[in-house]
């Protein structure tokens, strides 16, 4: 499977663009060019040269520091983001699936539409208003925001499965609902839940930017895409590198993990790769 | 000259060879017929006629329809052809027609496409057409949507599209496999008086089934892996089968397996006014809920060792039957009781009593996590029994169930999608035999099957029961196979009982006006070799 994987060259452009920012946000925790909070007056608004290669910012900072470390910030917040998505919305969604047209599905996925019916931007504005502007905030309100979207996925996937003989087969072997769905039904999902997943972490890291950029995600001086986009904003006529590099670092990866996510797509879908061959 | 002359044909798609030196002729105002089992590439012997093959299939050698060679013909004036000059009538009329269109607009298009009529006329020969298939005007108006329709009468507008603009050449694949016994009777006669009323019209039908074809077709065709390996006139081959595989083929279309006779006077499962009622959808937003009775006061008593045969047609509650039995849905009414324990309406069928039931099912494609090992999956009735065997002790149950249905012990690590269809359902007996269960309960367990395949099949359920004195419900909509493999049969129908008895009596005599019908209809290949 995995070897299919790399025969698709999006999926390999793609991993190779992810792993180059998962490896840049580890390699920050080791070392970094400059220290991030190494302030520098004197060496303001440098362009990219030898010394900077990214260049410096309006403080002196140096700018590819900042993208490897911003890096960290935005794949942490991605990662525990669909993680909250995952392990509070699948086991929702396939409850509601196992016990489908009863009281308890029609309270979940009614729950779900409710906060889906909220803009995940609008869901973060309220938390950090009532907790105050963190990082961990905005994971929150970014995970929140992906528990639907894996309830309603895992749900319709598990319905067409339920309706199987192997599953039938399960219940004359005595199997409960729960067991049937982490034993029959998960397995057969797991495809829809990795292309999604590697939807959702795209759309993460879009969401930590975009909370940052209007200052409601991690806050100075931990570095962050977005709110380097913010910052650069005044200055961007006269130093466009301060707004290229973390733009570009925001555009690469988003697109990365989305090549990533087709490719697995049409891997996992029979239709698609037998037309392939 | 035929109408279609198929000569030398060859079809490879990509690195399989699909059709070798395949050969055939269809005469105009006949039916010609072709046989075969899954993968015998009957159905890419229709397709090469009309071009409708998959990508990468490279066809060589001649199909000369109406002086032409369509293997020669380029897209567009294939096109023109397709549904003027040559119908197509599909398996599965639940899904070629477009659930969105009403009928009239479906039947109609075909007639626009070709541009041989202004829309108005398009109307009306929509509904000559429609008239023409059996769906008459007062009760089938063009603005019927197929969602409003049964299957029958789905698959007579699927057939009236394809004669909509009277071709040459119809081809129907499979046309009444997915259909009742009795509507199938139906099609049939239907496409025979088609063929007889248009007079130039030559058929070509492929099926699995020598007995749907028999009574219909003026020539016979049968293909194996590819190539044909008999053909000729109906009689003649009836009268002959010079090919070994032809009367291979006619001895498992009506096997009857050998069987003891096995059944003691002991009871194991007793069903006693059984009510299953559905809710329907709520018609108002206070009122009460109607229901629908799906399984209607059926009581029977099936004795140790028995084989008990259930028949009826789609929609008659056998399946429903079949689940209340497992404690898998709830009853409204009645009871059932296993092996002497009574489980009445309102109450879950307890575990200890689940333990001697096992089920097999129809589809072997679907009855498998595709995810699990073998071993996995025919272990999984172990969940039922309070001291499943563990480590060694599980491998070697294991291997014995998968050598009691014929299977290799070494077969235990492999996937499911590494077996055929027939090692499949052995699989699925595999996994219903494990726990040692007293009934199994087979649910259409061989009507997906092919011929040969299913003849091997009910030769080990006998065998099985012989010898591990297993009884047996034999849900079927297929009379042949329940005359062949049941002691008792019941005939089922609109959720209740009409008619029970011995099964070679029930065959000879029938008493229930429905019985008779559903013989009637069934395909007669026996009278047809006498």
């Amino acid at each position: 499977m995995i070897k299919a994987a790399f025969r698709m060259p999006g999926f390999t452009i793609g991993f190779v663009i992810a792993f180059i920012f998962v490896g840049a946000a580890l390699v920050s925790f080791l070392w970094t060019p400059y220290p991030v909070d190494g302030v520098d007056i004197a060496n303001k608004l440098h362009g990219p040269d030898a010394t900077n290669w990214f260049g410096t910012d309006h403080l002196g900072r140096d700018i590819f520091s900042m993208i490897m470390v911003g890096a960290r910030t935005s794949i942490a917040v991605a990662i525990v983001a669909v993680g909250i998505g995952v392990v509070l919305g699948v086991p929702l969604g396939l409850a509601a699936a196992s016990k489908k047209g009863t009281l308890l599905d029609e309270f979940i996925m009614r729950g779900n539409d409710l906060i889906f019916a909220f803009p995940a931007l609008l869901i973060a504005i309220l938390i950090t208003a009532v907790f105050g502007a963190s990082a961990v905030n905005a994971i929150i309100a970014i995970g929140i925001f992906n528990i639907p979207v894996f309830a309603r996925l895992s749900r319709g996937g598990a319905l067409s499965l339920w309706t199987r003989d192997f599953v039938l087969a399960a219940r004359v072997a005595g199997k409960g609902r729960v067991r049937i769905s982490f034993e029959h039904i998960l397995p057969n999902i797991t495809n829809l839940l990795i292309v999604q997943g590697t939807i959702q972490f795209s759309l993460g890291i879009l969401a930590e930017a975009a909370l940052s950029y209007v200052g409601l995600g991690a806050q100075p001086p931990i570095p962050s895409w977005g709110r380097m986009l913010a910052d650069s904003q005044t200055m961007v006529s006269f130093a466009p590198h301060l707004a290229l590099f973390p733009g570009a670092a925001i555009v690469l990866t988003v697109l990365g993990l989305n090549l990533m996510g087709d490719a697995l797509r049409d891997l996992f879908d029979p239709k698609l790769r037998r037309d392939r061959q | 000259m035929s109408l279609l002359e198929i000569s030398g044909l060859n079809l490879k798609i990509g690195a399989a060879d699909i059709l070798h030196n395949v050969s055939l002729a269809v005469e105009a105002g006949q039916v010609t017929a072709v046989i075969g089992e899954s993968g015998s590439g009957k159905s890419m012997t229709a397709y090469c006629v009309n071009q409708l093959l998959p990508r990468g299939a490279a066809a060589g050698g001649q199909v000369l329809f109406d002086r032409q060679n369509m293997l020669a013909l380029d897209e567009a004036s294939l096109c023109q052809m397709r549904g003027r000059d040559i119908g197509m009538v599909f398996q599965e009329p639940m899904t070629a027609l477009n659930p969105v269109q009403t009928i009239g607009a479906q039947v109609a298009e075909t007639v626009l496409i070709h541009g041989e009529a202004s829309k108005a006329e398009a109307k009306a020969i929509a509904r000559d057409t429609l008239n023409r298939v059996g769906l008459p005007e007062d009760q089938f108006p063009l603005s019927r949507y197929p969602h409003e329709l049964s299957g029958g009468q789905r698959q007579r507008v699927v057939i009236a599209m394809a004669i909509a603009l009277r071709p040459k050449l119809l081809i129907a694949d499979e046309p009444t496999t997915a259909l009742d016994v009795t509507t199938q009777a139906q099609i049939l006669e239907l496409l025979k008086r088609l063929v007889r009323e248009e007079g130039d019209m030559g058929l070509l039908l492929i099926s699995h089934d020598l007995g749907v074809v028999a009574d219909v077709a003026d020539r016979i065709v049968i293909m194996r892996k590819g190539e044909v390996v008999e053909q000729g006139t109906t009689a003649e081959i009836f009268a002959h089968m010079k090919h070994p595989y032809t009367k291979a083929l006619f001895e498992a279309s009506s096997h009857a397996p050998e069987r003891g006779d096995n059944a003691e006077e002991v009871s194991i499962l007793e069903v006693a006014d059984l009510v299953r009622d559905y809710a329907l959808p709520k018609k108002s937003l206070f009122g009460k809920a109607p229901k629908f009775r799906a399984v209607d006061g059926v009581s029977f008593t099936l004795k140790k060792g028995e084989s008990l045969g259930l028949v009826g047609e789609s929609g008659c509650g056998k399946s429903t039957l079949t689940r209340a039995i497992l404690g898998l849905e709830a009853v409204q009414g009645g009871s059932i009781t296993i092996n002497g324990e009574q489980v009445r309406a309102g109450h879950t069928v307890p575990r200890n009593l689940r333990r001697n039931m096992q089920v097999v099912f129809q589809d072997p494609y679907g009855s498998f996590n595709p995810r699990h090992k073998v071993s996995r999956l025919v272990a999984e009735p172990f969940h039922l029994l309070d001291d499943a065997p563990k480590g060694e002790n599980r491998r070697l149950a294991i291997a014995e169930a998968l050598m009691a249905v014929g299977m290799h012990s070494s077969d235990a690590d492999k996937y499911i999608h590494e077996f055929s269809g027939g090692q499949r359902q052995r699989i699925a007996i595999a996994r219903a035999l494990i726990i040692n269960p007293e009934l199994i309960i087979l649910d259409e367990a061989v009507s997906a099957l092919d011929v040969s395949i299913r003849a091997q099949i009910l030769d080990l359920l006998a065998e099985l029961s012989d010898r591990l004195g297993l009884s047996y419900l034999f849900i079927s909509h297929d009379l042949s196979v329940v005359r062949a493999i049941t002691d008792r049969v019941m005939v089922m129908k609109s959720g209740e009982i009409v008619e029970e008895g011995l099964t070679e009596a029930i065959f000879r005599n029938p008493a229930h006006p429905y019985t008779r019908a559903l013989l009637e209809a069934a395909p007669k290949l026996e009278e047809m070799l006498q």
